[in-house]
């Protein structure tokens, strides 16, 4: 979508999607709370778009339900993601995505911190300062260009 | 790690909570020199002043027109005529205050992209400001209200966050996301680098000198304040100008559980107020009798649900040595009264 002619990864690896959630007796009862877990997060960002590829993170495996930690006490979540190759260039752009959704789709109580997976990408922990850095990923969304590129990630495939 | 105890009890009180920029972040609060004003500035692009009216704080002018992207921080300067905003469209405005109203009398270009923060010298004469473009610049101010660009200092390698000028000096102060503190002052006609302050590890993102100007406090994404020392004033005349240098003379670690996002230290009282991501304020105070050169300070409050969201700024208020203002992501400004303890 962001890039022409020439893919960074041509030929990435392909994962099997996950089958639904499994909606359990205890999460239909209204009387019970029910708190956000891992999988809710997971199924909140699992479809997100390649920039590059027709293919979801969780086709390529940038995202797993593992690497997906809540705290619903706290108001807590972090997510590791896994660039496909070590120098992927649009790792930011992945992260930002992520991060966009999640603060979209959460309430307003929830911290989200998004990080690369340790020891997966050579610029590892500049992507993960700017990602961490709100004033940045604020200006970084007053950006219509780059505000579009990251709503063409989050949107549904037809 | 010291909390609890009589010491902590009941000293923050809230006093009023407004809702001061709907729908949108409060991204910084600064009071005018008489305390009869505070100035916010938020993600709507608006820049509120707020003036006491009774026992709350209403909005007496919203100034919409000035700036077409975030207005990041705002400051005012040493009369109080005139509030300089900082805003990501790259631009800095100065208004000047009339009877009832704020007028845009100056737009100051020059930055490369967004516009993080902006003061004013003690004088009145300088005004500073700092960019996502790694660069600090120096504005000299005629009589004829001109303002005219004396210098840009590249010392950063990364993002500018914040400037503060020393309290009566024309010594100035700058943070960033390269981690690490800058000081200038003016040499034979151009200003220049005279200490960098490492120590940090991660984006410092804002600071505060206390009322002698001997002291800075910066805070940091590294979840640590630390407070800064000039040597040289204290053991003795004979050092000269050159040779000051800067050292960290106590690093207040373990009572933040995210980024610091900024620090006030009162000019009344010397309290010192921290912003924290994970929505609390705090307030430290040094110990009684403690060693210059290694001072300790102690938690003496603690709001740990101060705000919904991040708190982005705190400020004393510059008369009230109770007041304190704080503001932030939810949009809020909340006023708090805190009692000294003795």
């Amino acid at each position: 979508m962001v890039v022409g002619s020439q893919l960074e990864n041509a030929n990435p690896l392909i994962y099997r999607r996950s089958g639904d959630r499994q909606v359990t007796a205890r999460e239909e009862d209204e009387d019970v709370p029910d708190g956000i877990d891992d999988r809710e997060i997971f199924d909140l960002i699992r479809s997100i778009n390649d920039p590059e590829h027709p293919l979801s993170l969780e086709e390529l495996n940038v995202v797993e339900e593992t690497r997906v930690k809540v705290n619903n006490g706290e108001g807590t979540v972090s997510v590791e993601f896994t660039p496909t190759i070590p120098h992927c260039s649009m790792a930011t752009l992945i992260g930002l995505s992520i991060k966009v959704k999640l603060l979209r789709s959460l309430p307003e109580r929830f911290k989200v911190d998004v990080h690369i997976t340790p020891g997966t990408h050579t610029s590892e922990h500049a992507v993960n300062k700017q990602l961490a850095d709100k004033e940045r990923v604020a200006a970084a969304l007053e950006n219509s260009h780059l505000l579009e590129v990251v709503n063409q990630c989050l949107s549904a495939r037809p | 790690m010291f909390i609890g105890g009589s010491r902590m009890k009941d000293s923050l009180t809230l006093l009023n909570r407004i809702t001061a920029h709907p729908d949108s972040r409060c991204w910084f609060l600064a009071w005018n020199p008489t305390g009869t004003l505070l100035a916010s500035c938020g993600g709507d692009k608006t820049i509120r002043i707020w003036g006491k009216e009774e026992d709350t704080w209403v909005c007496k002018t919203v100034l919409g027109e000035g700036h077409q992207r975030t207005v990041r921080k705002v400051a005012w300067s040493p009369c109080g005529n005139y509030l300089a905003s900082a805003s990501f469209d790259a631009t800095t405005c100065i208004w000047m205050k009339k009877t009832d109203t704020f007028e845009c009398i100056t737009t100051l270009e020059g930055h490369e992209n967004e516009v993080k923060s902006v003061a004013w010298a003690p004088s009145g004469n300088l005004l500073a400001t700092c960019s996502r473009d790694k660069s600090v610049w120096v504005w000299e101010v005629d009589e004829e209200e001109e303002y005219e660009c004396v210098s840009v200092l590249n010392s950063h390698t990364q993002d500018v966050k914040h400037v503060v000028w020393h309290p009566n000096q024309e010594l100035l102060a700058s943070a960033s996301y390269d981690d690490s503190v800058k000081l200038y002052r003016e040499e034979e006609d151009d200003w220049v680098c005279c200490a960098t302050l490492e120590g940090h590890t991660s984006t410092v993102w804002s600071l505060a000198f206390d009322q002698s100007g001997e002291r800075l406090a910066s805070c940091s994404d590294d979840k640590t304040v630390r407070i800064w020392r000039q040597l040289g004033t204290e053991e003795g005349k004979g050092v000269s100008k050159d040779d000051l240098t800067w050292k960290c003379v106590c690093t207040l670690t373990g009572y933040h559980s995210r980024t610091v996002y900024d620090i006030n230290w009162s000019r009344l009282t010397g309290s010192i107020a921290t912003a924290c991501g994970d929505d609390a304020v705090r307030v430290f105070e040094e110990d009684p009798g403690s060693d210059p050169m290694q001072p300790t300070f102690s938690l003496t409050a603690h709001m740990p649900r101060a705000h919904s969201q991040d708190v982005n700024c705190v400020a004393w208020h510059p008369k009230d040595a109770e007041l304190l203002a704080s503001c932030s992501d939810d949009g809020d400004i909340a006023f708090w009264r805190y009692q000294h303890s003795d």
